[in-house]
């Protein structure tokens, strides 16, 4: 444990950690120093010289990210000296700047027009013509790079060095001529590369995808829980309501990483930033009875109807696939159905190819679920895909319940349908259709995690909340109340419905 | 006057291993080597030796800030600095063509006393030839055996002149950057490759060769209070007899410029850059100044490294200030803000001034700019930007008014 110490600060006494960063320190103590290049994760270059502050004692002004805390310490980052130096600082980033805010994805999240507003406000005296550097430079698949609008933080930089240890990007050439370029013959691909535009203080690094999409002060930002494997890494989802026309009517503009010392640091992978098209293409709204014509039922009817089905076909009949993608609420509505009503014994969800991917040391795991523990913890055990198929074949199974999981992936298209069509009684659930949505007799669309309130266990058996920040699509209704208004059907009582 | 390093320098086979034996070569040495480390930083700590490369630190109180082999243990190193590329600065470049010896005795000297086996020599890009100079030179101090207890290598730069700073230097030895690192950790504890490592200027290590031979007092008696020995410096400009000429420290201005000849006939004294054009300069009522380090810092400038611009009545303050900022602007590493923006802005500015473009804001606005430089940069190079453009608005107000008038 570090002492704690006594020290000033802007005249107020606060106690910190001996040895501890004085912009951290004071960060603590609810004292924002401006800074572009200092980053808890990256390090403190001390090379943007905004986070200057007044030392007693000391023969000049010191950068805050590079001071420590100790007995006595008298700093000051509101004095005339303190402010004039943050000012400055700020004004010669500005000397070279393009300053194309209206054309600009980061305006309203930016450090330079956050700083200009809170510590600057003075008119400029740049009467010079600006250095021209490159613009619209396509840095790799998802990140765009604007030369111009750089304030040379090595932020990024650093992170492809330390972080990644990918080195896609470099500083070359020097003085005012300097400039963040790709290393020759790479291009930044690797499996982290959105979180260059997070830690990007300005506009010089934005997201490809979010590109003219819509202002981020049209966004709502809400707290979730990545779904797109088993770490669980923090996030925010940032949703687009207020300009429907915007963001090409899409209702979800871009996930951003939540600090969470604990899960994720600062950062998380571009599978699971750039991976949420689903939530607002081919998405199920209408309850449906697919067989033997299609046509629109009403939760009540669906509720009758599969209950019934569920009841003809048996314990002994009846079967369950699901995935790690249900939240805990879920695991615990399917356990009330179908372990404690049904007697249900034969549950698949393990993560099969269609669920597998790539893993590494950072962050990715190699289940593409967030919640397989959530199952685990309820008792649940997942048979084998290929049992399940033999089942299918015998006809020992004939009342099947897809939850959410596109048995075309795990089978093949071919055999999913060979094999359903061997089942008299199919239901699907879930947000996307997928391959086998059209495989079923009953189709009921559920929410997205974006839709509802929830939680997932991570693989390290952490239990993490996430918020709901859309509403549902048509009638969609979480996985859980489903399972509610099934078993109500089962006890004959007439399923209520929420409005 | 006494000379030190420019003593035998009419001797044309100087550079050669013979003839530096021959003039008391290696001796100091010898000397050394019979002598406890420890005691070797004493004695050059007694002596009052300066580092001569700018910064005028005490070297033996440089060195006694290595830590010690029994406290922390493992390799340690010295690096030359011979990457001289201050504008108005060549006494390196004469001492390596020249003296090379002196300057490798000077450097095995330093390698016992640290307790150093791998010294280098870092030599400015740009002096191919000195290098081939000084590589033929380790080769006969190697076959001649002074080299048993501390292997020499050379490097060269690649053309910056940042690379000249300290611990520039180091980060471009180890293939980076030559990105300022920011003591604390100083060089002496944590330089290259994060050893322990002493960085000399060539004329700070070519005195260790006299102080060992002659004994400290000797060389502290022929300076000043504090700092001992000579200095050398590279006249050029409007005088006579541009060259270079080494005087005892705390010798005068005057006396300076009479050895240079002084300024070209017919015309008078503007002012004196004393040690390259980083340096602000020096004006007529300094010439009985005596050129030392503390004197000279007394009187709002450096002696830097010995690179004396001389400048009569036809030179344009506007015109040096720009050529200089120009040069900072050129040269700044591009690290820190301050310095990567606001030198450019600076050269801007000026250069609109040049072209009689200039208006009643330009002066305050360059003068606010560069003290908002100054003091809040990484390095030395920033403070420079700074303080150069402070320095000849304030001395040579009516130069800079001029411009603007003009633009009326």
């Amino acid at each position: 444990m570090a002492k704690r110490v006594k020290f000033k600060l802007n005249g107020k006494e606060i106690e910190a950690d001996e040895g501890r960063l004085v912009i951290d320190a004071a960060k603590d103590a609810g004292v924002e120093i401006p800074h572009y290049c200092y980053h808890p994760a990256l390090g403190n270059p001390g090379n943007c010289r905004m986070c200057i502050v007044e030392v007693a004692g000391a023969p000049k002004p010191q950068v805050s990210c590079r001071t420590a805390v100790r007995e006595g310490l008298d700093v000051k980052s509101d004095s005339e000296v303190a402010k004039r130096a943050q000012t400055s600082a700020l004004e010669l980033h500005l000397v070279n700047h393009p300053l194309d805010c209206p054309v600009c994805d980061q305006s309203g999240e930016c450090g330079l027009q956050d700083y200009y507003m809170k510590i600057g406000q003075y008119q400029s005296q740049v009467r010079e013509d600006k250095q021209h550097k490159g613009k619209r430079i396509k840095a790799g698949e998802h990140v765009m790079l604007d030369q111009e609008r750089c304030v040379l933080c090595t932020r990024c930089t650093r992170f492809v060095d330390d972080v990644t240890k990918t080195h896609e990007l470099g500083i070359f050439q020097r003085g005012h001529t300097e400039r963040i370029e790709l290393t020759p013959g790479m291009t930044l691909d690797n499996a982290y590369s959105g979180n260059v535009v997070d830690i990007c203080p300005v506009g010089a690094l934005t997201d490809r995808d979010f590109r003219y999409k819509v202002r981020v002060w049209y966004l709502d930002k809400t707290d979730s829980i990545c779904p797109g494997c088993s770490r669980g890494c923090n996030i925010s989802v940032h949703t687009n309501t207020k300009r429907p026309w915007h963001n090409d009517g899409k209702r979800v503009a871009r996930l951003k990483p939540r600090e969470n010392p604990d899960v994720n640091g600062y950062w998380m992978c571009d599978e699971g930033r750039y991976g949420f098209g689903n939530l607002d293409a081919d998405r199920l709204g209408r309850v449906l009875r697919l067989k033997p014509e299609k046509r629109d039922i009403s939760w009540e009817a669906a509720a009758a109807e599969i209950s019934a089905g569920l009841k003809k076909a048996g314990a002994a009949g009846l079967a369950v696939v699901a995935s790690g993608l249900l939240s805990n609420e879920d695991w615990a509505g399917l356990k009330a159905l179908f372990v404690d009503e049904l007697k249900v014994s034969k549950f698949y969800f393990s993560a099969e190819p269609d669920q597998l991917g790539e893993e590494d040391a950072l962050l990715r795991r190699k289940e593409k679920v967030p919640n397989l523990m959530g199952g685990e913890a309820l008792g649940f055990k997942s048979g084998s895909f290929d049992e399940l198929a033999r089942d299918l074949e015998s006809g020992k199974i004939t009342g099947l319940y897809v939850i959410d999981r596109d048995l075309a992936k795990v089978w093949g298209a071919e055999r999913a349908k060979a094999l359903l069509g061997k089942c008299s009684f199919v239901v699907f659930q879930g947000p996307n259709k997928g391959g086998t949505g059209d495989l079923a007799s009953h189709r009921l669309p559920a929410t997205a995690y974006v839709e509802e309130d929830g939680h997932f266990t991570n693989f390290e058996g952490k239990v993490q909340a996430y918020k709901k920040a859309l509403e549902p699509i048509g009638d969609a209704k979480p996985d859980h109340e489903i399972f509610g208004l099934i078993a109500k059907a089962l006890h004959g009582a007439p399923a209520e419905v929420a409005a | 006057m006494t000379k030190i390093l420019t003593k035998h320098f009419d001797e044309p086979k100087l550079h050669e291993l013979e003839t530096y034996r021959k003039l008391d070569g290696y001796k100091g040495l010898e000397k050394a080597l019979t002598m406890a480390p420890a005691d070797v930083t004493a004695e050059v700590l007694k002596s009052n030796l300066r580092g001569l490369g700018g910064a005028g630190f005490p070297t033996g109180a440089k060195w006694g800030t290595v830590p010690p082999l029994d406290k922390v243990p493992g390799p340690r190193y010295v690096v030359v600095n011979a990457d001289e590329s201050e504008p108005g600065c060549y006494k390196d470049r004469v001492l390596l063509t020249r003296a090379p010896h002196q300057l490798i005795e000077g450097l095995l000297i330093a390698a016992h006393a640290i307790g150093a086996k791998e010294v280098f020599i870092f030599v400015r890009g740009e002096y191919q030839n000195q290098y081939d100079i000084v590589a033929a030179a380790v080769k006969e101090a190697e076959a001649a055996g002074y080299t048993k207890h501390a292997r020499i290598m050379m490097m060269r730069g690649a053309g910056a002149y940042i690379s000249g700073l300290d611990t520039a230097l180091l980060e471009t030895m180890e293939g980076k950057k030559a990105w300022p690192r920011q003591p604390p950790p100083f060089p002496t504890v944590a330089g290259l490759m994060g050893k322990p490592t002493v960085v000399n200027n060539v004329e700070t290590l070519s005195m260790l060769p006299f102080i060992l031979r002659e004994g400290a007092e000797a060389f502290a008696k022929i300076g000043s209070a504090k700092n001992g020995g000579t200095v050398v410096f590279s006249v050029s400009g409007h005088v006579e007899n541009p060259g270079v000429y080494e005087v005892p420290m705390g010798s005068k201005l005057r006396d300076v410029l009479a050895l240079a000849g002084g300024v070209r006939k017919g015309h008078t004294l503007k002012c004196v850059i004393p040690g390259g054009t980083s340096m602000p300069p020096l004006m007529e009522k300094d010439l009985d100044l005596a050129l030392d380090f503390d004197a000279i810092r007394a009187a709002g400038t450096f002696l830097g490294a010995g690179g004396m611009i001389v400048l009569d009545e036809t030179a344009d303050a506007v015109m040096v200030a720009h050529n200089i900022q120009r040069f900072l602007a050129h040269e700044s590493c591009g690290q820190c803000t301050p310095c990567r923006e606001g030198s450019y802005w600076s050269e801007e500015i000026m250069e609109r001034l040049l072209h009689d473009e200039g208006t009643d804001a330009d002066m305050p606005n360059l003068t606010r700019v560069a003290e908002n430089i100054q003091g809040k940069v990484i390095c030395a190079l920033g403070d420079t930007v700074g303080m150069v453009t402070r320095a000849y608005i304030s001395r040579f107000p009516e130069d800079f008014k001029k411009r603007v008038a003009e633009n009326g």
